[in-house]
């Protein structure tokens, strides 16, 4: 009986913000639920927040690389949000830049680089 | 002549004139210092510490190492750690211990067992002359890194230029500590006050090695995993010949001549935001 | 084979490593030690994320095993070390298994070329057959 994390829907995007330590089952879990969620509501965005996720491994990190990719092959685009500095530093030493996956610093920026998807900064490596 | 008896003897020496004894040794040192310490805390310093060293070797004899010279360790600990401070070279520092010998310098007349009694003093001074050193090392060690710390900190301002946009000019030569420490303010300058623009300008680094372009590109990534774009403007010809010597890849990094332009490119690319944002604000 | 030798005077706590939650606890664990070491906060994330994919591969490829954590000291310096074991099938080729997007089972390969640059001792011993010791060391700057 894993719990789950709750997926929200505001307007045409899923925001996912993730509260907890991440144990792996959860983490595949969410990467399901992302999938059949955008399939199911026709969502055209994905915000996933870290602002509270303390650290991001591997583990976690392919996961966000692939829910960014399953999302757009859904035709939905995905925005990683609040990674902390020490968490981007760690990665980085990691070897992972999650290629393929667009960021932003706040929720608020998240948003409104859905909502402007003709305006947008090219897509990141 | 049995160790203690020497020791007895020497406490018999040195309390028998102890005012006239200290004074002199006081006098001996004034003119090594020049005047530089003022004679009433030169005499306060050393008749303290000529108290504290007659009470240490009645108690512990010659084992200065011990309980008994703990009040002696710690005035030396005082006065070497003062002496660093205010400038005084080790030999200066050192002599002022060391002086201490010559208050019972033997001559031609002097007993056997008072000779004795010398070398036992001699030997002492010797360890305790060692010990301020030692203590004045330390000091001078911990004054210099105190002072790269705050170097560190003067060095590295973060700056905002703009709504969304915070700088660091980089000033010197770059070693791997401090460009770790610039990556990290700088990152968290970005969460602070919410910028998705940040500038490094390395116009006043006149060199970078691998290990110092690695940590630039790092940081370049890092922004970019939280969301903000970042750009290195004032790259030296020098430091590009080097970078591309190196086989460093810069890749897509934005790289600007002045930071005027790079100030420029990051306005540009958060108008959006910034028309977006003014409304509100 | 020769473990890490606990350092006399400094407590060490052990767990085992079974389940997904036991990677979560382990991840606990050493962020409390780092933080009680007085590591800065991104040396923490650092340790903290390394311990994370060790924890994972003495799980995932040793078929699970115990981590061991300790303060240690030297050179006046303290440091947090955190030991994994297992008595899985062994490494058989270090070098591939440290190189870069090398995997044997489906991850990104970075687990353990990733956790030997994010601290600042790394050392493995294994042997096939018998099991991977990998102990980590983050020493307070």
């Amino acid at each position: 009986m894993t719990e789950r994390v709750p997926v929200l829907k505001i307007g045409d995007v899923l925001l996912v913000s993730i509260q907890v330590d991440l144990e792996d089952q959860i983490v595949l879990d969410l990467q399901e639920d992302l999938a059949s969620r955008i399939v199911e509501s026709g969502a055209r965005g994905v915000v996933i927040d870290i602002t509270a996720v303390e650290i991001v491994d591997s583990f976690v990190g392919r996961m966000l690389a692939t829910t960014a990719a399953i999302s757009r092959m859904l035709d939905a685009e995905t925005v990683v949000v609040g990674m902390r500095p020490a968490v981007a530093i760690t990665l980085v030493e990691l070897g992972l830049s999650l290629g393929g996956v667009r960021t932003a610093l706040t929720l608020e920026k998240g948003l409104n680089l859905l909502a402007r998807p003709g305006n947008d900064r090219p897509a990141q490596r | 002549m049995a160790e203690q008896d020497i020791s007895a003897r020497l406490v018999e020496l040195l309390t028998a004139r102890g005012e006239l004894l200290a004074s002199a040794w006081v006098e001996a040192v004034s003119r090594t210092l020049r005047g530089r310490i003022s004679l009433a805390e030169l005499d306060r310093e050393l008749h303290d510490l000529y108290t504290a060293l007659v009470a240490g070797i009645r108690e512990g004899g010659s084992d200065w190492q011990g309980e008994a010279y703990a009040e002696v360790r710690a005035l030396l600990s005082e006065l070497s750690r003062g002496r660093a401070r205010q400038g005084f070279t080790p030999t200066e520092t050192a002599t002022s211990v060391l002086a201490c010998k010559d208050i019972l310098a033997p001559t031609a007349d002097t007993p056997a067992e008072d000779i004795h009694a010398y070398l036992q003093l001699s030997k002492l001074v010797d360890s305790l002359a060692l010990f301020t050193l030692e203590v004045y090392a330390k000091t001078r060690e911990e004054i210099i890194s105190a002072q790269a710390e705050q170097l560190m900190e003067l060095s590295t301002p973060v700056v905002k230029l703009w709504d969304g946009v915070v700088a660091v000019p980089l000033v010197g030569t770059l070693d791997s500590a401090r460009t770790q420490v610039v990556m990290e303010k700088l990152l968290q300058a970005l969460v602070d006050i919410n910028a998705d623009q940040a500038i490094i300008d390395i116009t006043g680094v006149p060199a970078v090695d691998t290990e110092v372009a690695q940590h630039l590109l790092k940081t370049v990534v890092a922004a970019r995993l939280m969301g903000a774009e970042c750009i290195i403007s004032g790259i030296r010809p020098q430091i590009a010949q080097t970078i591309v010597a190196l086989g460093i890849q810069f890749g897509d990094i934005v790289t600007k001549a002045s930071l005027a332009d790079a100030l420029k490119h990051a306005l540009r690319n958060s108008s959006t935001d910034l028309s977006i944002n003014g409304g509100q604000a | 084979m020769s473990g890490l030798p606990p350092v006399p005077g400094t407590e060490h706590q052990t767990i085992t490593i079974e389940s997904n939650d036991d990677v979560v606890r382990a991840r606990q664990l050493v962020r409390g030690l780092a933080q009680r070491c007085k590591l800065s906060l991104v040396d923490q994330t650092k340790l903290v994320t390394a311990a994370s994919e060790l924890a994972r591969n003495t799980l995932v490829y040793g078929g699970g095993g115990v981590m061991r954590l300790g303060l240690v000291q030297r050179d006046g310096r303290t440091g947090v070390t955190a030991v994994f074991e297992d008595s899985g099938p062994g490494i058989p080729d270090i070098d591939q298994a440290m190189t870069d997007g090398w995997t044997s089972g489906g991850g990104l390969g970075l687990g353990l070329s990733g956790a030997r640059r994010l601290v600042d001792d790394f050392t493995l011993e294994t042997e096939v057959g018998s099991g991977t010791q990998i102990a980590v060391t983050k020493w307070a700057r």
